[in-house]
This record gives C-alpha cells, structure tokens and sequence, in this order.
C-alpha cells in the first residue's frame, strides 16, 4: 500500500485513539489522589513514539518486564499491563 | 469464504455462536483446556472438563455442521498447585486416544513463577514421550516477553521436541520472532484489548509473512469476539490482500499445522 492509501485507510480511526488517549490522561489529572505504577510506565511507553520505525514494538517491549528468571511463586493469576520496575 | 477457528473456548459461549461462526464460514473449531474462570477444587474437576470437551462439546458444535478438536492440560493459570497439576497430567494419557483429541495444550505460563515452570516442564514431558503436538499459551501483557523466552528455552531444551508440531499462541509485535527465528509456528489471538487487533495482526502477516502463522479469537467467557477471524480477514481485503492469500492465512495454514495429527481432517465437501 502507498502511504496516501494507509492514511485513507486508517487515518480517522487513529485520529480517533489519539483523542481518547489524550482524554484519557486528562482525565487521571483532573481525579484526585495518588497514581500507581501504571501512569509512570504510560508515559514511558509515550515517550517511545515517533523515534523510529517499529513504534508498537518499543512500546510493548517499554511496558514489559525485562528480567529473565522465574519469580518464587505467582501471588495473583491477573496481569496489570505494565511492569510495576518500569 | 471458508475458515479454521483454530483457538477456541466453547465451552463458555453460548450457541448463537456456533451458529455465527458456521454462517461466516468456519468449519473446523479447535479448544484447547484452559482457565475455567475459577480454580477448580480437585483433579475431578478437570476430569468431567476433559469428559465435556471430548465427548459434549464435538456432537453440540456438530449441529451446526462444525468438526471440533481439542488439547488437553492444565493451564498455567492453574499451575501454582503442583500436586493438582501431577493429578490432572496423570489423568490426561487416558484421554489421548479419543478422536478429537490433536495434543497437549494451552500449556506454558502466567506469571513467569517457578511452579509453573515445573508444571510446564511435566506437560513437554508428556508430550514428548506420547508424541503429541503442543499448543502453547503465552502469559499475559508485561509478563509476556519474559515467558515466551521461557518457555522456548524449554521446549528447545527437550531435543525430543519437534518445533513444527508446537505452536506458540498470542505472539505480539515484541514477541513473534522469538518462536519463528525458533522454528516453531506462531499464533496471533484477536482480541479487542489485549494481545492484539486485526490491523496489527495484519501487519505482522505483512512483516513477517505468512509461512508459519495462524489467527484465532481465543473467545471464551472474558472480552473476545468468536468471529474476530473473519473480520481479521475483512482487514486483510481492505488492505488489498488477494482472496487466496486470505484463504492461505485463515484456513491453509491451520489445516497445515493440524493435520500434523493424523485425526485432523478436514470437512468432506
């Protein structure tokens, strides 16, 4: 595809996710309180876009745990989408 | 258009999904056993589990035309137990000869902890001295990196174990080289949150080609869509991927990666 058919193509649903993005980080600041983890390891992840090419790569590789051995034992079965380190 | 619903839990959807997924074009449904939503209290448990999906599931997928497969395990979800998972792997082998039965799997990890490891290592201990096929599930958003690289250690580990016949399932962006470059296939699940969405799906078809690859909706009973295949292939079409490329991801490759087990066959038409 040429770059003018991928914009055609997916330009407004991206326009789109960026808005709720950006709504969404509004949103934290106007509530009240403390933020965990997961905000900090956000804006990692944000600052990973537009460098280079693979951009969804960086990110999820921003959001993941990088360490290589097995944990003692799995205190919960759920994953909270960003490494607490990051 | 014709498809494999190569990744499925049946056993949580109701039948209007059956009869959806028969009117997009599946043929062939896969289940491997997986997290019921809650622990179960014993090995009897996944016992009339392994019962339902051998002998309930294929006549209930069959009015409406479907064959169903399935994989036999104790997830990783569950795995924390290691004397439970020694019961429910004992249990396996006397299910391994029914007809629908292609191998052992979802196995892998959740957490990446060192009781799933061992669990991990008792199923490819299974599988390879049954000479079964493997279906691997990969753990969950940031603990994902971590245990795939696990996991392919130890299935690389095992020279018993073939990489054609395992498929490593819900690869993303950060993770999908590791089991190609490993000689394993891998899978893409179509999820509208996690793991990833036909357009990224799509450019990993266009990235990294479509030899050993396959698509599934991995629906069950949390946020999924059992006809995520067919919108998958929906986006392939707008992208201007011919019919029998299409047709090649969706249905070929399954069948390809499947019929490794001789009791997968396809549908006579």
């Amino acid at each position: 595809m040429t770059r003018q058919q991928v914009l055609d193509l997916y330009f407004m649903e991206a326009r789109a996710k960026l808005i709720d993005l950006a709504a969404f980080m509004d949103r934290v600041e106007r509530a009240s309180g403390p933020e965990d983890f997961r905000m900090a390891a956000f804006r990692k992840a944000l600052a990973e876009l537009g460098k280079e090419s693979q951009n969804a790569r960086r990110v999820l590789l921003s959001l993941s745990d990088p360490t290589t051995e097995p944990i003692a034992a799995a205190t919960t079965k759920a994953a909270a989408g960003a490494w607490p380190e990051s | 258009m014709r498809y494999i619903e190569p990744h499925g839990h049946m056993v949580s959807r109701v039948t209007d999904d059956y009869v959806d997924m028969a009117t997009a074009g599946c043929q062939v449904v896969c289940e491997p056993a997986f997290w019921a939503g809650f622990d179960r209290s014993s090995a009897q448990g996944f016992y009339d589990y392994f019962c339902q999906l051998t002998e309930h599931e294929p006549k209930r997928a069959s009015k409406f035309g479907l064959l169903h497969y399935t994989w036999l395990c104790i997830n990783p979800k569950e795995a924390e137990d290691v004397n439970l998972a020694e019961d429910v792997i004992g249990l396996i082998p006397q299910f391994l000869d029914r007809p629908n039965v292609l191998g052992i799997g979802e196995i892998g990890l959740n957490k990446n902890s060192r009781n799933e490891m061992k669990v991990l290592e008792m199923h490819v201990e299974l599988a390879a001295r049954t000479n079964e096929m493997i279906l691997v599930h990969t753990p969950h958003l940031e603990d994902k990196l971590k245990g795939t690289r696990l996991i392919v250690d130890v299935l690389k580990s095992d020279k018993r174990i073939k990489p054609e016949r395992v498929i490593i399932d819900h690869v993303e962006e950060h993770t999908i080289e590791i089991p190609l470059d490993a000689g394993f296939w891998a899978g893409m699940t179509l999820y509208p949150e996690s793991k990833c969405t036909a357009a990224r799906a799509v450019d990993m078809i266009e990235n990294y080609g479509s030899e050993r690859l396959w698509m599934n909706s991995a629906c069950d009973w949390g946020v999924s869509v059992p006809l995520a295949v067919p919108y998958a292939a929906l986006e392939m079409r707008r992208r201007g991927h011919s019919p029998e490329s299409i047709d090649r991801m969706i249905y070929q490759n399954p069948a390809r990666f499947l019929g490794q087990s001789p009791k997968f066959k396809l549908p006579k038409t």
